[in-house]
């Protein structure tokens, strides 16, 4: 279970560029150092335009020398965190928190595979250290756009030897999960940290495996999609309003602000308390959430409004306005 | 987190005697984490978090379905791993959900678990408490589960065995022993208090089992502490000039108290508890008997113990200022005490001293 996380300042001590849009970050935390588990994030706190927001980064590596280490994405089109983030230069105060961990490494295993796409490096390549370190069979199998992408791919070889193995886009590499996993010792888990689609995959190929579903561990960021993110319009025909998605917001967010009264816990799409009812869409409903099954997401009666959009169109949905 | 507490996490603890864990659901506290244990269909033992990870109802007030823990309130059902495998009324599983698993190994006939970092959990850290394995050595044993004392008093008393001769005085205490000089020894985990005392009148319960009467004997108490909680004492009797001082015990009665002792919070512990012996072995009133004088509906040496430890706890709670003075006789317990003190610190904890040390 994650232990409660406490907020505490910090200061940027240095950056460094892995790749041409992956950033790392040191940051010393003032007072007493928590020491992160594999696995772990931490949040940082980051300043949208007017807007004080939150964002979790999976801390890079063990970090046992008091420094916590985070990997940011340079995202355009995203909600603004990351472009916070790059805009900072060493010496930059920050609120940080201690670590938290929503995807726990368990020890003792007979084998783990660990699966990454992009970004997804950051907890993969600090399991992948701290398996090596514990002497546990394992295998990692990192997907990529191009060369250029690989972030951390250099330092983790180094560790971890011939036991990496990369999959890049531009070579027309795909990671054949149905034969990975049949490879992988009975008993054995995968870890998977990636874009969606990445993740269903796996999830899928696992399914079809018949393997026991708790020994797929996953974690998403929740903010990446089939589909680009654009804007998009939200009708709300109960409420008699119309909304404005912006790309850098994310649904909930834009209704929450607009004052239509909403629910909502994990807020990366796992817990679906922030689901609402679809009644049409012109466009295509792009579910990021991994709170819905397959076959729930094909339906389309409802959507998680803290991480799915609408590509190529707008959306009408109701809400729980009414006594019953 | 760092924090200020008496014990290390880092450590193997006797969580429960092998045979009290079952194919049903067992509530125990260590160092302060509720766990839930329960043996497995295929005879491992299994600790987990005791809440549930969704509203934090005890686990232990759910029931097993199989090898799962089924939640007693809303149905989540989690694996040996901890990990959750049902929720209700959704068709996918929050990949957040789950529980602390602890590692738990086996060894002479307990349960351990290790509350702190996992990935530091290596069996052969287990202390060595063979005397318990019921083979050589024979007892039976008891524990004071919740006894309301730090951890450390206990240990402070097993180091100590002068205190026989004032609490446990018509059974085992004896003026000789408040005037036998003793050793006291240490490695960086292990800390060992020697002590003979040569050509005495054995004391009642040594004159009984030697049952040499009119002869004089050597006693000899060798209290071996492995940090940071178990405490085992050899002690016994020889006919006197037969050269036990000298390794020759072949004219004595020999046994060993044995201690298992775990922090179940700050202020009070599970003190398992044996005494164990290679005389008459397959004497088995010997061995009731053995038992009942040390537990007894109050009246055994242990309870002795137990009424003064408690007491002990109770003052220190009332005078939170008032130090502890040490004396010549508490260099055991200041080694042990020392060792500890170096775990905690190797692990980042700050040691919190019950007021003590102030006298040094
Ligand atoms: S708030 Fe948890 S799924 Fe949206
Ligand atoms: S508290 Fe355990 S299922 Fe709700
Ligand atoms: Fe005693």
């Amino acid at each position: 279970m994650s232990k409660q996380v406490e907020w505490r300042k910090g200061v940027l001590r240095s950056v460094r560029d892995l790749t041409p849009d992956i950033r790392l970050f040191e940051i010393e935390p003032e007072g007493e150092f928590v020491a992160p588990t594999p696995g772990s994030h931490i949040n940082v706190g980051v300043q949208i335009g007017e807007r004080a927001d939150v964002r979790s980064y999976s801390v890079v590596g063990p970090c046992t020398d008091g420094l916590y280490r985070i990997a940011v994405k340079r995202l355009p089109e995203s909600r603004g965190g990351s472009l916070y983030m790059w805009s900072l230069v060493p010496g930059a105060q920050l609120s940080i928190s201690t670590p938290g961990n929503h995807f726990d490494l368990s020890l003792g295993r007979p084998e783990y595979l660990l699966l990454a796409g992009g970004i997804g490096i950051t907890p993969i390549y600090t399991m992948a250290l701290a398996l090596a370190h514990a002497g546990a069979k394992f295998r990692v199998l990192y997907a990529c756009r191009s060369r250029q992408d690989m972030a951390l791919a250099d330092a983790m070889r180094e560790h971890v030897g011939e036991r990496l193995q990369m999959f890049l886009d531009e070579e027309g590499a795909r990671v054949d999960h149905d034969s990975e996993i049949a490879r992988l010792a009975p008993g054995g888990e995968l870890y998977v940290c990636g874009p969606i689609g990445m993740l269903e995959a796996a999830k899928r190929a696992w399914q079809r495996s018949g393997r026991p579903v708790d020994q797929l561990r996953f974690e998403t960021f929740g903010n990446s999609g089939r589909f680009a993110t654009e804007a998009f319009k939200v009708k709300i025909p109960r409420l008699g309003m119309e909304v404005e998605v912006p790309p850098n917001k994310t649904m909930l967010e834009t209704l929450e602000t607009a004052g239509v009264a909403m629910i909502s816990d994990c807020r990366r799409g796992e817990c679906g308390l922030c689901a609402l009812y679809i009644i049409e869409t012109n466009g295509t409903v792009d579910h990021r959430d991994v709170f819905f099954s397959d076959e729930e997401k094909a339906e389309n009666r409802k959507l998680c409004t803290c991480v799915s959009r609408v590509a190529g169109g707008d959306i009408t949905i109701d809400t729980a306005d009414r006594a019953a | 987190m760092t924090e200020a507490r008496p014990f290390p996490l880092n450590a193997w603890y006797a969580a429960a005697w092998s045979h009290e864990i079952k194919h049903e659901l067992a509530a125990r506290t260590i160092c302060n984490k509720d766990m839930v244990l329960y043996r497995r269909s295929d005879g491992q033992v299994t600790a987990l978090e005791d809440a549930c990870w969704h509203r934090l109802l005890p686990l232990s007030m759910g029931h097993l379905k199989g090898d799962e823990v089924v939640c007693g309130y809303h149905g989540l059902v989690f694996n040996a791993a901890g990990r959750c495998t049902y929720m209700p009324a959704q068709k996918t599983i929050n990949p957040s959900a789950c529980v602390r698993a602890y590692p738990v190994a086996e060894r002479h006939r307990l349960v351990w678990v290790w509350p702190g970092d996992p990935a530091l959990a290596d069996p052969s850290k287990i202390p060595d408490f063979h005397w318990n394995d019921g083979t050589e050595w024979v007892g039976e044993g008891g524990t004071f589960y919740s006894l309301k004392c730090d951890y450390r008093l206990v240990i402070d008393n097993l180091m100590d065995l002068t205190h026989e001769t004032y609490v446990h005085a018509g059974s085992i205490g004896d003026e000789a022993i408040t005037s036998a000089p003793f050793d006291v020894t240490h490695t960086d985990r292990t800390a060992t208090v020697t002590r003979w005392m040569t050509n005495i009148e054995p004391p009642p319960f040594w004159a009984k089992q030697l049952d040499r009467p009119g002869e004089h004997v050597d006693r000899w108490q060798i209290i071996y502490f492995q940090a940071p909680s178990t405490v085992v004492g050899d002690v016994g009797v020889a006919v006197t000039g037969t050269g036990a001082p000298q390794g020759d015990r072949s004219q004595g009665v020999n046994g060993a108290f044995l201690a298992a002792i775990t922090p179940e919070t700050d202020r009070s512990c599970h003190y398992f508890w044996n005494f164990v012996r290679t005389f008459r072995t397959d004497d088995e009133q010997l061995t009731k008997d053995i038992n009942k004088a040390h537990v007894n509906e109050g009246k055994g040496v242990y309870d002795q113990d137990h009424v003064v430890l408690e007491a002990q706890q109770v003052a220190i709670d009332k005078n939170p200022r008032l130090p502890f003075y040490n004396l010549n006789i508490d260099a055991g317990a200041l080694w042990a005490r020392k060792l500890i003190d170096t775990m905690l610190e190797a692990e980042g904890g700050h040691p919190v001293h019950i007021p003590s040390e102030a006298a040094e």
